[in-house]
């Protein structure tokens, strides 16, 4: 069943047309990569689709619901309804380059923040839940009390990757989760993001990690000036690659 | 010195007798104000920083008044300009208001630390990261939640040194109520100082009650800074 339906996304910065029609669609445990160089607009899209970024055309479609957009009178597409929109992002949990956990929050208050306040759930249950979240990214109990900036970025990321977790959502989306990590720290990120794959979980991944798109997802899309250049399976798309701009582009990031 | 002592300490304290005086109108007026302030304070520097552009720009031009014109000044606006004016005489409320030199100062002092810590919240909530408020977004939270839990409190914390500062300032500038014929610390003080003429004693002792009050809210507020921010100590200090 098709989880997410997005449709010929345009956005606009200015004059410069960033992403001229970019669909996807997300069944569920569906893993896509999202490659391409930077200013491709792989970010930009991602961020389209909870409305992060408000989209000149398109449409955004989840479990068969599709979220209402009126026109602003900047041209974007804002949305018309925002309980709808809210409870939307709130079933696309999203990890973040720069982890954006709440500073002033320790690790266990970021986790059961959006499930207590935004999903109405007891502080109790929200709790039971973060630790299970927790010691699924590999965080025992010393760290529930330390505040982000007191733990490393991989800590950090796998925090904000809990944080994901414990709105239990419909599809992850990871915008460049391992790019502002020392590349000691990138492993560990990664490797909870494997586990999360395999247990069939529907996640959109923004990625410069060429080894994750090619070996856990299912589905890679490669990205070139606002436009999809090449998708298909990793197999299709790494070992049998047709555009040159991919291939240029797999030889530089290969090397 | 002693004989100061035993013959106003009383005074100094929290009684003249009759009234209130010395040390406890000081801190009646300096903890009603600073609470007064404080609540008033919040939602207009959420304004100020809000994109509704002529409501910021009022509270703007407020900050801009009472920053810009000294406390003493506004004090006496207030009990004696304010109340020369007829039309407020003629109105029972104001008249029975304004006529009350209590509430000329708090008003005056109220508005006045509004003011200067509109100014310090709304430069920390312009300080707030902005990937706390994406994040805050994205996992659908609404506005007033994300001011509630995020964009406030992380301000809030941030604003303590700044604020603590203001708070001090504020018991400082206390010292202009007896204006309004306010009895506070140093009014007892002019009081002992013109019926012993030991002024060195008088206001010595006025200035060590100011500089116990100011220790003793810097200790409060060394342990309100380490309680809440916390999380912005270097880690090998847990």
């Amino acid at each position: 069943m098709d989880k997410l339906i997005i449709q010929n996304i345009h956005k606009r910065f200015g004059d410069h047309e960033v992403l001229k029609g970019i669909s996807l669609t997300a069944k569920a445990g569906d893993v896509i990569s999202i490659i391409g160089s930077s200013g491709s607009g792989k970010s930009t899209f991602l961020r389209c689709i909870n409305c992060l970024e408000k989209p000149h055309e398109g449409t955004i479609s989840l479990n068969g619901e599709a979220l209402r957009m009126q026109r602003a009178k900047s041209g974007e597409l804002i949305p018309a309804d925002h309980d709808q929109l809210q409870k939307m992002r709130t079933r696309l949990a999203m990890v973040f380059q720069h982890f954006n956990l709440w500073g002033h929050m320790t690790v266990l208050e970021n986790v059961i923040e959006a499930p207590v306040h935004v999903l109405g759930m007891s502080k109790a249950e929200a709790t039971e839940r973060a630790i299970k979240y927790l010691r699924k990214v590999g965080l025992d109990e010393r760290a529930q009390g330390k505040y982000p900036a007191h733990l490393s970025g991989g800590q950090q990321q796998r925090v904000a990757i809990a944080r994901a977790l414990a709105m239990e959502p419909e599809v992850m989306l990871f915008d460049e989760p391992t790019s502002a990590l020392d590349p000691e720290l990138v492993g560990e990120v990664l490797k909870v993001m494997q586990a999360l794959a395999e247990e069939g979980r529907t996640m959109i991944v923004v990625t410069h990690e060429m080894g994750f798109a090619r070996n856990v997802s299912n589905h890679v899309m490669f990205l070139h000036q606002g436009l999809v250049e090449e998708q298909g399976s990793p197999e299709e798309v790494f070992g049998n690659t047709k555009s040159e701009r991919l291939k240029a582009f797999l030889s530089g990031s290969l090397k | 010195m002693i004989d100061i002592i035993q013959q106003f300490w009383r005074q100094f304290l929290w009684s003249d007798g009759y009234h209130l005086s010395g040390l406890a109108v000081t801190m009646w007026l300096l903890s009603l104000s600073i609470a007064m302030g404080f609540v008033v304070s919040i939602p207009l520097a959420v304004v100020r920083v809000s994109k509704a552009k002529w409501a910021a720009r009022a509270v703007w031009l407020f900050t801009y008044v009472f920053r810009g014109t000294p406390l003493y000044v506004q004090l006496l606006f207030f009990y004696s300009g304010v109340y020369s004016l007829e039309a407020v005489r003629n109105v029972d409320l104001l008249n029975a208001f304004f006529r009350d030199g209590y509430n000329c100062t708090i008003l005056a002092f109220a508005l006045n630390t509004c003011a200067y810590t509109t100014e310090i919240f709304a430069g920390a909530i312009k300080a707030t990261p902005y990937g706390e408020i994406e994040a805050g977004r994205a996992y659908g939270m609404s506005k007033f939640t994300l001011y509630r839990r995020v964009i406030i409190p992380s301000a809030l914390r941030r604003a303590l040194p700044a604020y603590s500062n203001e708070v001090i300032l504020m018991l400082h500038s206390t010292t202009v109520a007896f204006t309004a014929t306010v009895p506070d610390i140093l009014k007892v003080a002019r009081d002992a100082n013109s019926a012993t003429y030991d002024s060195f004693n008088a206001f010595g002792l006025a200035a060590l009650l100011y500089l116990s009050i100011t220790f003793i809210l810097v200790g409060l507020f060394r342990k309100a800074e380490k309680t809440w921010l916390a999380h912005l100590r270097p880690a090998s200090s847990h």
